[in-house]
């Protein structure tokens, strides 16, 4: 008698389940394996004591306070911005669109070279704001202006989606109760998106928090102006100081790792609801 | 009123008594939702001529053109979008705190609506969380707690159970005859015209193609000569 695990049909589903599950694992080792050789090459005690150093304490509040900066300008601008681009048509409303969506496909550099080309101290616009003594190039200002430019399409997208996603019957409905334009969207229309909006806004603050390449660009990588962590890890890994670097890196790895679970969580909640 | 569509043109004369039910019936697409959101001001029309008690709510000639909020309308759209992140007794409230009226007012108004609408035991109850009658009957509350002075209803039934949709109709009826009112009901099903409709027009492409006793009523296909 053929053992049952040999039967045509069995043997087949065993070779799939088999395939299946080493192109499961190989996916999950390939995105798991660096992130878990940088915990496994710091120890406790290096990761404590580097925590200490004046770099990084510097590099983490100076990304925490840009971050939270560009989060908000974001929120504030990006918010009204989004509910106006969805309700009225204008003339350019599809270059806007695409406008919007240009960061997330530009190199990082190349927006920094933008940013400086415009706003440098000989750039087109910044050679004026320099006859007036005012400087953005190179201070902490261009590191939230380049994490501005870089990180905002991951909210403005989620916004713009959710608004045109919403049945305009909601919003007609309280129209006809009497609620003026602001009414309606602080009681109807911001509450009915804000899950989705969370969502887009931690994204964006992720993002931010990772920026690198505009930054250092437009930015540089001045200690205390406008040396973020990303650029600390940069720093720390050519030589100044490894265990920075490293220790930099496992805070960024625990960050990102915290704002997938609440983006999650998120989302989870708003699939509950629907 | 005159809207240019993307298929034709609607051009159409309406009135409705207070105390009756003006059923407006017709195919898909034959221009019944556009006239009520002409009427409740969500839509622009290309010239039109709009009265409520006296009262011009838009006349193109005349240069008026009233803000949907201002109109005092009562309108439950086929989505009968109840907000799901507030309470029943939220819902039933919006309006009227919309309008700023005193508390006491409001308070009075949720209970007493709530109680004809026999949804008094969910004025707690998110209304994300309710069947498509319980919404419907909330919608309901929420519109006419305002005290309208025109009730509006389009397709209120539709995605009711048999014994939801006697229950809305009773209700509708009742109310709009209290209150001494004028509704518009939108619908594209005969039984509906005949059990609650007082009086019956039937739209087809944009223009009144009929206008009699709901009971009267041939056939729409009869009428619109569209199928």
């Amino acid at each position: 008698m053929i053992p049952r695990f040999l039967r045509r049909k069995n043997y087949r589903q065993s070779l799939t389940y088999l395939a299946a599950g080493i192109l499961i694992a190989a996916v999950t080792l390939y995105l798991a394996l660096p992130i878990l050789a940088l915990f496994l090459r710091v120890t406790p005690e290096m990761f404590f004591t580097a925590l200490h150093d004046p770099d990084v304490i510097s590099a983490l509040w100076l990304s925490l306070i840009t971050t939270s900066i560009t989060l908000a300008v974001v929120i504030l601008v990006g918010t009204p911005f989004a509910y106006f681009h969805c309700r009225y048509s204008y003339p350019g409303k599809v270059i806007v669109d695409t406008l919007i969506d240009l960061p997330l496909v530009l190199p990082p550099a190349v927006a920094g070279v933008a940013l400086l080309v415009l706003y440098g101290r000989v750039g087109i616009l910044g050679r004026y704001f320099n006859m007036f003594g005012i400087s953005i190039a190179f201070t902490t200002l261009a590191v939230v202006m380049a994490q501005i430019f870089v990180a905002s399409p991951f909210y403005l997208r989620q916004a713009k989606s959710l608004f045109e996603q919403l049945d305009p019957a909601y919003e007609q409905t309280a129209q006809t109760l009497g609620a003026s334009s602001l009414r309606t969207l602080a009681l109807v229309t911001l509450p009915m998106t804000a899950g989705g909006l969370v969502s887009g806004a931690v994204m964006t603050f992720g993002r931010a928090l990772g920026e690198f390449g505009a930054t250092i660009m437009f930015a540089g990588n001045l200690p205390g102006v406008t040396q973020t962590m990303p650029l600390a890890v940069y720093v720390g890994m050519e030589g100044s100081n490894i265990n920075v670097g490293l220790t930099i890196s496992i805070l960024l790895v625990i960050i990102s790792f915290t704002i997938m679970i609440i983006v999650r969580l998120i989302q989870k909640r708003e699939a509950g609801r629907a | 009123m005159v809207k240019r569509l993307r298929d034709f043109t609607l051009d159409l004369t309406l009135s409705a008594k207070p105390g009756q039910i003006t059923v407006l019936m017709g195919l898909n697409g034959s221009g019944k939702s556009t006239t009520l959101n002409i009427i409740a001001g969500l839509l622009q029309p290309d010239t039109a001529s709009i009265t409520l008690n006296g009262e011009c709510l838009c006349g193109t000639r005349e240069g008026v053109d009233m803000p949907a909020e201002d109109r005092r309308i009562g309108y439950v759209l086929q989505n009968p979008a109840v907000f799901p992140h507030m309470t029943v007794r939220d819902n039933v409230a919006f309006g009227l705190r919309a309008r700023h009226l005193p508390r006491k007012v409001i308070s009075e108004r949720i209970d007493s609506w709530l109680e004809r609408m026999h949804i008094a035991g969910l004025d707690g109850v998110k209304a994300g969380s309710l069947s498509g009658g319980q919404k419907q009957r909330v919608a309901l509350a929420r519109a006419l707690a305002t005290e309208p002075v025109l009730l509006m209803l389009d397709e209120p039934f539709t995605a009711l159970d048999a014994e939801s949709t006697q229950t809305a109709k009773d209700l509708t009826r009742r109310f709009v005859r209290d209150m001494n009112i004028p509704c518009i009901l939108v619908t594209h099903r005969v039984t509906d015209s005949e059990e609650i409709g007082d009086r019956a027009c039937v739209l087809c492409q944009g223009r009144m193609e009929w206008e009699g006793v709901p009971g009267a009523m041939p056939a729409l296909c009869t009428v619109c000569r569209c199928t």
